[in-house]
Formats: C-alpha cells, structure tokens, sequence
C-alpha cells in the first residue's frame, strides 16, 4: 500500500492527576504536561511497523488541535513518521468534528489505511475511529491486538469481552489500536534532530469546512464522589469477621 | 415523551446481561416507552428473554444471515433505519456497543454520549472523563435522536417479570460485504463471567508469576468468584487480556471486590470505584488501593490467601 495515515491528539500526559476546575467549567490544563496519546502512539508504531516490513510507502501523522499540537507532531516525527499535518484550532473538537477532519483529509490524502488509538485518554471517547469509518463508508476494525497486511485486505484480530475476535476487512480501512497491539520505541536523540527537518503543515480549521460548533452542552464537570473511609483489620480472622457481618461469604 | 431503543447484545442464545442494565438506564428517563431490538440469524431465544425484562414497552427483531456475528458496519445501517422515529438509541458500553454506537451517530450525523452513568434528564447525561477523575454533565439537543453508550457499572440489571409483545420487521438496507467474520476464541471457562460477577477475586504485579496466579484463580473457584487483574498483571503475562480492569480494561461494579498485590493506580481503581465493597490486601501499607478499600489489611498475600482459603473452608 502507499500511504497510512495516523491520528495523532495532545492530551494531559497519563501520569497527571487531573485536577477539576473550582467552578465546574473543566480540569485544569494550564501549565499541566501534555504528551501524545498513548494508544495514537502504539497506532503510530504499528504504521511504523508496516511500512518498515515493507508494505507501506509512506506514514503521515495528523493530528487535530492548538499550535502546541505541533509538539506532539515533532514526537511522531521523531518516531518515524515521514510528515505531518496540523489542522489548528483553539476549539475544542467533539469526536463527530474530529471525524469530520479526518475524513477530509482523507479525501486529500487518498490513504490506504487510517490508524488512530482506540480511546484518547482525556475525554476517553471510542469515537472516532468508528465515526471516521461510518463518514468514508468504509470498513471499521477497532481494538486491534494484531494486524496482518494481505495485499487489498487485512487480517485482523480485535480485543472483545469474551476474547479474541478474528475479522477480514477490504481496504481502505480504519483501525483503532488497543493496549497490547505492540510497544512503541523510544525516540533517540538524533531522531529528534532529524524530526525538525521533515515535513510539518500546518492548516486552519476553516479550510477543512468542518464546524467546531459543539452538539453536547457540557453543563458541569465535577470530581468524582468520594468513597466513604474504610478500616484497616489486623489480620485474615478480622478479614472474614468483617466480611461475614457484611454478608458477603 | 422519549421513545427509546436499546440494540441488544448477545451471542446468538443469551441476552448479555449489559443490556440488562442499560435498560435500567433508558427506564430512568422519566416518561419513556422501551424497545429492545435483535439483530441476529435467528432472534427468536434472545428475544424471548429481552421481553422479560421488566419496562421494556416492545421488543422488535431483525432475522436475517447476515446477523449471526456482531459486525458493526453490517449492523449499523440497520440500525439507522430501526431509530426512525425514536428519541433516544442506547447500547451498553460494552466492546460490542463501543464499536457499533458511534458508527451509527455519525451515521446519523449526531455525537454521541459515551459512557453514561447517570440520567439527569431525558437528554442531559453524566459520563466520566479523565479515568473517572472528572465527571462532565451533558445536555443534548431534544429536537435530535440522542445516541448513547451506557456504563453497565452504573446501573442494576432491569429484573425479570415483564411480558412485552415481540415483533419481526424487515429492513430494507444494503449489507456491505467488506467487513468479514471469520472466528473467535472465547477464552471459555465455567468461571463467572468478570463483567457481571457478584464477586471478583483480583491479582496485580505482586503474584510475581503466572504459576503463582494460579491463587488467585484457585480463591476464585472456592468463592464462586470471577478473576480479575491490573494492567501490571497482563503486561507480565500472569494473566489474559480479557481479565484486566481499569480504564483500558473493563469497568465492573460487583458486590465484593478483593484486591491481592495490587497498587492501586488511578487508571486501576477508575475500574472498580463502583464496587460495593472493596478489599485490599498488599504488603505497602502505603499503597494507593488502601484510599479507596472498604476493608484494608497490611499483609503479605502469599499467607493471607491460604489462610483465607482455609478460613472460608470452615
């Protein structure tokens, strides 16, 4: 195939904890670490993967957000993606909008495949990879824990509640990759540096024609409730002891 | 008033019982009638048990090949034509509603609510983001069919009692033929299943080895309880994908909860917040899991689980 495209969005990094705003508006994201997504990260690395096996000419990581997104850019450069594409907004976009954008891109760019992470770890969503593939009227593989590439179709294997699904998808196609699909690299330095001359274009919104418009109202955003404090027992008799008045064995 | 469809889920003989509670979830919008609706090859034993279920008005079926495997873009346009003319489409929260939902939505060309956990309204929601760390209150437009996913932990299974007509209709949609089942391997065990256990016995990175884990499911068998495992746990090795919990695994909400050697990572504990009773063993008395445990004990579990055992015995 000639060209797989990655999704790629800038969340609160994983190791944060996210704080909710006093006055219910949102989490605080000021001067809060931002990373990669990581599971757009391990779509990243299967891309990688592909093409270095041979069966892809090129990846192009897109990514759907701020100017600062162009950070997040840089790292997937740096991991091997050949060029970049920012469609920069200040708003943020619900996961129909994000779909929107990508499928236009898509329709530029005439990819072979689109892989995006399964969930994001900010609004943890699942949307997008199923939006996108509904949009362009294609076929959908989301969690996949393993890909293979057969000429004009894929063989792939989905994480389900039971198990492991195995299905045969046409291409093009949308993946969305779950936890254990691979475990991607670490960038090294002089990747770093390489990753500042390739490619990065940066677009506005409006030239996609998508609307930020929101169609949820989020009316509140609280923390959770506490879970009342428990005790501490002093060993496995008081265990059952309290287990028992609890009526749970 | 809402009228709301909830697409079933279920293996070709058993309604899953998420669909269960996402009926709950659809009876708490206040004045709405409930349909259930099957899709499958032969829908007949499934919905025979979605019309026990207590609130639900009708149950409608689709009978057709291309039904006996849960392939979402096969599904979807199917389900696009079953929603005209209903207010609300809802399916668990589940690997099988996460991957047909949006597709319908934006089939649709409508967003979806992911995830909720609570109904504030006929179209305002509550759905956590951020691993559970924040919760958002959203309001969707009521002159749009609102699609949603529904988090099974959030809501008891509607119960039994209920008689609702079933009927068959036909739906004119073109199947794509690009989307192909080809098999699954059901990890199959008689063990209860991890999503809708009373009781969930769960080990972490402290087991130390997938022979040593074998306590851990050997606890399990005594309690008649099903096994879980943090994210530690999987990655190394000690126990199958389908068994983790936490915001990339499953999010469960049984009766008892016992955590053995686990720290407690927030990505974890967004796993289980809703149990009713939560109980940590670990060695660090320090451990995170302790901050949310109903019932914490500092002790090493290769003594505890024996003892336990042996305690349980009597």
């Amino acid at each position: 195939m000639r060209k797989i495209l990655v999704g790629v969005k800038r969340v609160v990094d994983y190791n944060v904890r996210v704080r909710v705003k006093p006055d219910g508006s949102g989490v605080v994201t000021d001067g809060v670490k931002m990373s990669v997504n990581p599971f757009d990260e391990i779509a990243l690395e299967e891309a990688l993967r592909i093409k270095e096996r041979g069966e892809a000419g090129e990846v192009i990581a897109v990514s759907v957000g701020p100017d600062d997104a162009q950070q997040q850019l840089r790292t997937a450069l740096a991991m091997g993606a050949d060029r970049a594409i920012l469609v920069k907004t200040n708003e943020v976009l619900e996961p129909l909008a994000a779909a929107r954008v990508l499928l236009a891109i898509v329709q530029k760019e005439n990819p072979d495949l689109v892989i995006v992470g399964k969930q994001a770890i900010d609004d943890d969503a699942a949307q997008t990879a199923p939006m996108l593939a509904a949009l362009w009227d294609r076929p959908q593989a989301t969690f996949c824990s393993k890909i293979e590439i057969k000429g004009g179709s894929a063989t792939v294997v989905r994480e389900v509640d039971a198990g492991l699904e195995t299905i045969e998808v046409d291409l093009p196609a949308v993946f969305s990759a779950d936890l254990r699909l691979n475990e991607p690299r670490y960038v090294k330095l002089p990747d770093i540096m390489k990753a500042k001359k390739k490619p990065l274009d940066v677009l506005e919104l409006a030239a996609t024609g998508v609307s930020a418009a929101p169609g949820l109202k989020p009316v509140l955003t609280e923390p959770p409730k506490p879970r009342s404090k428990g005790i501490i027992v002093k060993d496995v008799a008081e265990l059952v002891d309290a287990l028992k008045k609890k009526g749970l064995v | 008033m809402s009228k709301i469809l909830v697409i079933a889920e279920h293996d070709g003989q058993k309604l899953n019982q998420a669909t269960a509670r996402c009926v709950s979830c659809a009876r708490q919008v206040p004045d709405a009638a409930i349909t259930v609706a099957v899709l499958a090859a032969d829908p007949a034993a499934v919905a025979a048990q979605a019309a026990q279920l207590a609130g639900v008005t009708e149950v409608v079926t689709v009978a057709a090949a291309h039904n006996a495997h849960a392939l979402a873009a096969v599904l979807a346009p199917q389900v696009v034509k079953l929603a005209a003319g209903y207010t609300h489409v809802l399916a668990a929260s589940t690997a099988f509603g996460k991957d047909l939902l949006p597709r319908v939505a934006a089939l649709l060309g409508v967003p979806q609510i992911s995830d909720a956990m609570a109904v504030v309204g006929a179209y305002t929601f509550k759905r956590p983001t951020y691993a559970g760390n924040a919760i958002v209150t959203l309001e969707a437009p009521a002159d749009k069919v609102l699609v949603a996913t529904v988090r099974s932990a959030s809501f008891e299974a509607a119960p039994g009692g209920g008689s609702a007509p079933v009927r068959a209709v036909a739906i004119e949609a073109s199947v794509p033929a690009h989307t192909r089942f080809v098999s699954v391997s059901a990890a199959t065990s008689d063990r209860p299943d991890l999503a809708s256990a009373a009781k969930v016995v769960s080990g972490g990175r402290a087991l130390g080895s997938k022979e040593n884990f074998e306590l851990v499911f050997r606890l399990a068998e005594k309690m008649g309880a099903a096994v879980g495992a943090s994210r530690a746990a999987v990655d190394a090795g000690y126990a199958p994908n389908e068994l983790q919990v936490g915001q990339t695994g499953k999010i469960i909400a049984p009766e008892l909860y016992l955590a053995f050697g686990i720290s407690g990572a927030i990505q974890h504990l967004t796993g289980i917040k809703d149990a009713k009773t939560i109980v940590a063993v670990n060695k660090d008395a320090e451990a995170p899991i302790f901050e949310v445990a109903d019932i914490g004990l500092v002790a090493d579990l290769f003594q505890v689980i024996p003892e336990l055992e042996k305690a349980l015995a009597k």
